[in-house]
């Protein structure tokens, strides 16, 4: 040993004949040299990394002391991993790292323009007088309401969305506007908001589409009588038979599935997107297909059968089948503008100025206290029913056979939906599972409890009903719930490629003792008429 | 209290015709060992579940559809398959499985399967034992974003089919679970920033409704159920 006593690890130092000072060196000059040449050895600097052990040690107590961790003996080694650690960083600074963007900074100022006012405050004071005030929904009211029943995004994820919302009404003219809710994505989610625009202002847009479908159609046109005459000149192909069914017509702007215009964006602050209306196609390709939202509207929908559109559209398309599908106030709420109940004209309902808000007991306790107020949509895709045959008579120059599309027209028959004003209670449920669950938000204090309403068909969607006051919203994945799992359509089978005929069916060849019999058959009536012939000659001579 | 659990999470809720079940979890001091669960209908008087049994799963697999709202409802198994009844007869017992049942067996199954942590949250000890880090301060912004930094919190199953290289840089006392990078099928968690970047949250969509989130660089993680206890099998479908 040297004048310093080294103790290994494990000793117990508090046991008797252990302790250090029985080997006490009597000579106090002798302990100070061993305890100068302790430090000395503490201080030595490592060739390796230049630090030494005592100020590394130094460092750490410095740091145990002052945060004072729990269990520090359990983490004592972490603790000097990360004194170490500190050590080298700062030393290796020479770079200068760039000022990244964080990207909560760029955030924070997407936010901040929404609580700033705009400038333009004296214009928009004149419109609002002329046109009538739009009507903001109180967002965070809603919310509060949904809250009481455990459903509904952060405070301040309501309070951005209802500045958002308060933006869009300066930016867009707009009647009436709602937040209808929310969809997650894998990438990103959607915030939604249900808008109805001022008269004037749809017209120009529907003048616009009609433009430019009519000169893609006449380019169609172009192009297929090019093709005609090429294949006129070639030997004639067979034609195919196939004849796609006709296009079912959208329904206008402001009626049945296109009621609402639904703007989007991704984060409030984000400026809105505005969906395009939606076609009876997307609809009925929507029911077949199940896929999750990425987030990017431009997101190409790749699936069997082949969706007509992006995904800006099959979004569209999904939130046309749970508005229908979902969107409910208590009975009575709402009544007919007038008193004949046709389908056709019977899209228009006013609030009934009598009604009288049942109790939130009777909310809950029965489903018939709940009406649609949204127009169901049929297996065609739109909500009034139309006959696709009827206005063909515009598109028969290309068409060859009429007598085909008469038969088929006769057998479709006219499909009739729901009544407007539905109860609820008349939804059908999946097997053993009614369609809607009731519930009250709480049992304890009755007074102030809220009726809530669950979807089982659309999971995610969500009615409350409190006095006169209600409101839908969504929040969820956008799919409809089904009891068995997703079956995609399969493939229509293969078309026969040619009309069989006699012409082209195949027969077997005959074999070679058919050949040969053929063959002295034919001698045989040859030599038969060559006889006569002789014999005729012979008369002849 | 009655129990003695070290601490107790609230695991979520799982929605049914008629009513909700709310789950919460105990834990003892080895984080990973078997969990005791309660379930509660009213968040008032809770109940203890029994762990889940082999058959308990194999049975609640066969059903399907929502939870009723009752743990005493039984499903009679005669109606959904009956080779499986007929197994069951033939064992001695009757061929309906309560609710309750089916409640341990899809919890169980949730928390095998998406129950995730975040890498570095858990420690292992030489001993075997598993504890919460104390030295955890949080994944940066740059590893949030990425899934390998999230484990499974359950025994691991791909970790010895891993390379020697990539066995070589992993640290034993943090590395020993399974981390989300390789779950079939690929895209089955969706990662989200929101608020700018305070708060990730990662989506299950194997089963929709669990949602796990973690704020970067500090202690706060944590994962929530919250849905209708229905595994999403037609995920290949909508990816």
């Amino acid at each position: 040993h040297g004048p310093y006593q080294p103790h290994e690890p494990g000793y117990g130092l508090d046991q008797p004949g252990y302790s250090p000072y029985e080997d006490e060196i009597p000579d106090p000059q002798a302990r100070m040299l061993a305890i100068k040449n302790a430090k000395a050895y503490l201080l030595k600097t490592s060739t390796r990394s230049g630090l030494n052990l005592y100020d590394h040690f130094a460092n750490i107590l410095t740091k145990i002391l002052d945060e004072q961790p729990k269990n520090t003996v359990d983490i004592i080694e972490d603790i000097s991993k990360d004194v170490k650690w500190a050590q080298f960083r700062k030393k290796m600074d020479t770079l200068r790292d760039e000022h990244l963007i964080h990207p909560i900074f760029e955030a924070a100022e997407k936010c901040k323009a929404l609580f700033v006012k705009e400038g333009l405050e004296e214009e928009h004071e004149e419109l609002d007088e002329e046109m009538g005030q739009p009507s903001l929904p109180n967002v965070m009211e809603t919310a509060f309401y949904f809250e009481q029943a455990g459903i509904g995004l952060s405070k301040d994820e309501s309070y951005y969305i209802f500045l958002s919302l308060k933006n869009l009404i300066n930016v867009q003219p707009i009647q009436t506007c709602r937040f209808w809710g929310k969809i997650l994505g894998l990438e990103m989610n959607y915030i939604i908001a249900e808008v109805q625009l001022l008269e004037g202002e749809e017209e120009e847009e529907t003048a616009e589409e009609e433009v430019g479908t009519a000169a893609e159609e006449e380019k169609d046109m172009g192009e297929g009588e090019e093709e005609g005459e090429e294949k006129e000149k070639e030997a004639e192909l067979p034609k195919s038979t196939y004849k796609p069914p006709p296009e079912i017509p959208r329904e206008e702007n402001g009626t049945g599935t296109n009621k609402y215009i639904y703007f989007v964006c991704n984060e409030p602050g984000n400026p809105w997107v505005k969906l395009p209306p939606v076609t009876p196609a997307q609809i009925v390709c929507a029911r077949k297909i199940k896929k999750f939202f990425t987030g990017r509207l431009d997101a190409p929908i790749v699936s069997f059968p082949p969706f007509p559109g992006n995904e800006a559209n099959y979004l569209r398309a999904q939130i046309a089948r749970i508005s229908a599908g979902t969107h409910v106030s208590p009975t009575g709420f709402y009544q007919f503008a007038n008193e004949d109940e046709e389908e056709e004209e019977g899209d228009a309902y006013e609030e009934n100025p009598e009604f009288e808000p049942p109790p939130v007991a009777e909310m809950v306790g029965s489903l018939t206290m709940w009406a649609h107020h949204a127009k169901g949509i049929l297996k065609q895709g739109r909500c009034v029913w139309i006959n696709p045959y009827q206005k063909s008579g515009e598109n028969e120059e290309e068409e060859e056979e009429e007598e085909d599309k008469e038969d088929e027209g006769e057998e479709q028959e006219e499909e009739r939906g729901l009544p407007l004003l539905a109860q609820i209670s008349e939804d059908e449920g999946m097997k053993n599972i009614p369609a809607w669950t009731a519930q009250a938000s709480t049992n304890l204090i009755p007074q102030y409890s809220v009726a809530i309403l669950q979807s089982n068909r659309w999971p995610g969607a969500y009615a409350f009903a409190s006095g006169r006051k209600f409101d839908n919203i969504y929040f969820g994945w956008g799919h409809k719930y089904s009891p068995e799992s997703h079956t995609p359509a399969l493939p229509p089978p293969a078309q026969a490629e040619y009309p069989s005929g006699p012409g082209i069916t195949e027969t077997a060849d005959p074999t070679v003792k058919e050949e040969i019999a053929f063959k002295i058959a034919q001698e045989e009536a040859l030599a038969g008429e060559e006889e006569e012939g002789d014999e005729e000659e012979a008369e002849d001579d | 209290r009655q129990r003695r659990f070290e601490r107790v999470w609230f695991w979520g809720c799982i929605q049914g015709l008629r009513g909700a079940y709310y789950i919460a979890e105990g834990l003892g001091p080895n984080r990973a060992a078997p969990r005791s669960r309660l379930y509660s209908l009213n968040c008032l008087d809770w109940s203890l579940l029994t762990p889940a049994t082999k058959e308990m799963l194999a049975l609640a697999e066969q059903l399907k559809g929502r939870f009723q709202g009752d743990p005493s409802f039984e499903y009679n198994l005669a109606e959904i398959n009956a080779e499986v009844a007929a197994r069951l007869i033939e064992g001695g017992k009757e061929p309906v499985i309560k609710e309750e049942a089916r409640l341990i067996a899809t919890i169980e199954q949730i928390d095998r399967a998406v129950g995730i942590v975040p890498r570095g949250a858990f420690v292992k000890t030489p001993l075997g034992s598993v504890h919460e880090n104390r030295h955890f301060e949080g994944l940066s912004l740059l590893e949030a974003k990425k899934l390998s930094s999230y484990f499974h919190f359950t025994e691991p199953v791909n970790l010895k089919n891993k390379t020697l290289l990539e066995k070589a840089d992993l640290d034993p006392s943090t590395d020993f679970l399974d981390s989300l990078e390789h779950d079939i099928p690929r895209g089955s968690w969706s990662i989200q920033l929101e608020k700018g970047g305070t708060v990730v949250v990662l989506r299950s969509l194997l089963w929709l409704g669990l949602t796990f989130y973690h704020v970067p660089m500090t202690k706060q993680f944590g994962y929530i159920y919250f849905g209708t206890g229905e595994k999403n099998l037609d995920l290949p479908f909508m990816l």
